[in-house]
């Protein structure tokens, strides 16, 4: 097995906590001392450099929030010189005012590295002709997947995104062998393909997909493998942490936050409070060796589990298994977080009701009364009034089950419910009404 | 003994538990000229099926299947009753010494008489065995 950088990689766990508290110690003492912003954070939080005596001390540290980086607009809260400063990225600002992130020579290099990594660990290096289908430009996705590639010595193929075509035409007269692009835009690449008579599994050398910017699933990894007859990896990132930056190794089981690059810390959503390995709850990452824009306990937002053991490829960083959902979409049950996400991933295990769903909340008397309506399959409909209330009585089971909490089903009409891509419309919470 | 002339085709629609349902199914049925024959609605709590003999159930079928309507067919009998005080004793008791479990049921009087529709499982069977008891069934060409 090849490895990028082998001493980091494989640093037992407490080499690497204790690298970890030297970069946090410092990176502390440095933004205290030089930046106002995060000096009157510490100031109105109470904590001062000096308190932070080991690695569990990040907890003292106040969070920061992407409105941290909006209030600040553009650059406010940078802490290199624009000397420093070799690139912007700005984020598409879809869900608010957008936000500005620099980067000096180190802070490219560090992503550039947190990249190379990946890609090694995934088994890809010289030979390799990686395709470059993220968007170039403000967007971090194109640029950062480009600049890891080239530093394993593979091939850069810079399609972007667009002309899918012209994209299958290159993949195949250059003999790609992996793709980078978000998982959507690889499955329109596969439509696209079959039109042209051209088998992605056979007539071309595809035989790894990088795959993120947006959320999906297992069962979708499954699908893009078997259809298109490549392995699909998961790769994590968002621009305030640099851009695209931690993927799965080969093993699939999590992508592997460097220990060197980020501290990770999962925390209560509500309470902030840090939760244990394994527990789902809010990723919140410190970037520890950042120059022009550090991030300390940076809330991103996403929701997800962290696994601490060795991974069974050996790399000791912790992982990160699939991203589960948005804080935002958060619903608490009775004093029990609830994800939307959850509800689908339980709907699509079974097959006598579709993957739509809307999910209705009240409270009746004290208590908070949940309701998932779903639609029935039309090849499950039975005239049997008993057979519908067994499919119904199975659905609330199954979803009383993985979200321990009480649910009443409500079996609709197939194209019924209202088709959103977001969320946020699948839900009626009528608690807040 | 040919069974098969006794079983009708009876439309089976999935309907939420919501103001309109109702009107909706009628109303399409109208659209396509669907006569309904006889019909029940069966509810649990927050949705039902609409049960209907209709005299072009394919008909039927495809006009409510285009609406997005979930809608199966099932097979079920009709057995004549006499239109008196009484009749439906006299059938019901036939089937019970039969022993044919009736899933569901439901019934019409008319100007043909009195009509008990059944849901059974084993149609054939029940079939045989109503004959053999002295009951009349109906053939599926009455009703469409």
């Amino acid at each position: 097995m090849v490895l990028w950088d082998p001493r980091i990689e494989e640093m037992p766990k407490a080499d690497l906590q204790r690298m970890q508290y030297k970069l946090l110690k410092s990176l502390v003492y440095r933004l205290y001392s030089f930046s106002p912003f995060y000096h009157d954070r510490m100031k109105e939080q109470n904590v001062h450099p000096d308190d932070i005596r080991e690695l569990s001390d990040v907890r003292k540290l106040p969070f920061m929030f992407k409105r941290d980086l909006r209030d600040n607009y553009p650059n406010k809260i940078f802490t290199a010189t624009k000397e420093e400063l070799v690139r912007y990225h700005v984020s598409s600002g879809t869900t608010g005012k957008p936000t500005v992130v620099g980067y000096t020579q180190n802070d490219l290099d560090l992503w550039t590295t947190s990249i190379a990594r990946g890609m090694t660990s995934i088994g890809l290096g010289r030979g390799d002709v990686i395709q470059v289908s993220y968007g170039y430009g403000l967007f971090t996705g194109g640029l950062g997947l480009h600049y890891g590639a080239e530093r394993i010595g593979a091939t850069v193929l810079p399609t972007s995104v667009g002309n899918t075509e012209r994209q299958i035409e290159l993949m195949q007269d250059l003999g790609a062998t992996v793709i980078c692009c978000t998982p959507s835009y690889l499955l329109h690449i596969g439509e696209v393909a079959e039109k042209m008579g051209v088998n992605l599994g056979k007539d071309t050398q595809l035989r790894t997909g990088i795959l993120g910017a947006e959320p999906w699933t297992e069962k979708m990894r499954s699908r893009i493998e078997e259809w298109l007859g490549i392995k699909a990896y998961d790769i994590y990132g968002t621009s305030e942490l640099s851009g695209p930056m931690f993927t799965e190794c080969a093993e699939q089981n999590g992508f592997h936050v460097w220990s060197d690059i980020a501290l990770t810390e999962i925390i209560d959503p509500k309470t902030g409070e840090p939760l244990e390995p394994g527990e789902k709850g809010e990723v919140t990452i410190t970037i520890l060796q950042k120059e022009a824009l550090p991030m300390i306990r940076y809330r991103i937002g996403d929701i997800a589990t962290m696994d601490d053991e060795v991974c069974a490829c050996g790399r000791t960083a912790p992982r990160i298994h699939r991203i589960q959902g948005r804080v935002d979409d958060m619903l608490i049950i009775r004093g029990i977080n609830v994800f939307p996400s959850q509800i689908e991933h339980t709907l699509m295990t079974i097959p006598e009701v579709g993957q739509h769903f809307q999910i209705v909340v009240e409270r009746k008397g004290a208590l908070d009364d949940m309701r998932v309506r779903v639609e029935l399959n039309k090849e499950s409909f039975s005239d049997k009034i008993d057979d519908l209330m067994k499919i119904r009585q199975n659905v609330e089971h199954r979803l009383r089950n993985s979200l321990n909490v009480n649910v009443d089903v409500e079996l609709v009409e197939p194209g019924s419910l209202p088709r959103f891509e977001g969320k946020s419309k699948k839900v009626i919470d009528k608690r807040s009404m | 003994m040919d069974t098969k002339k006794f079983v009708i085709k009876q439309i089976s629609v999935f309907s939420e538990n919501r103001p309109g349902r109702l009107a909706a199914i009628a109303q399409a049925l109208g659209e396509v000229k669907v006569n309904i024959l006889a019909f029940s609605i069966a509810e649990a709590n927050g949705f039902g099926v609409v049960r209907a003999l209709v005299d072009h159930p394919q008909k039927a079928h495809d006009k409510l299947q285009s609406l997005g309507f979930n809608i199966a067919f099932t097979d079920v009998i009709a057995v004549k009753m006499k239109d008196t005080p009484g009749g439906l004793f006299e059938v019901a008791q036939i089937l019970g010494d039969a022993g044919i479990n009736i899933e569901y049921s439901y019934a019409y009087s008319g100007k043909g008489g009195a009509v008990l529709i059944l849901r059974v499982d084993q149609v054939d069977d029940a079939i045989q065995q109503i004959q053999a008891s002295g009951a009349t069934l109906l053939e599926r060409t009455l009703f469409h």
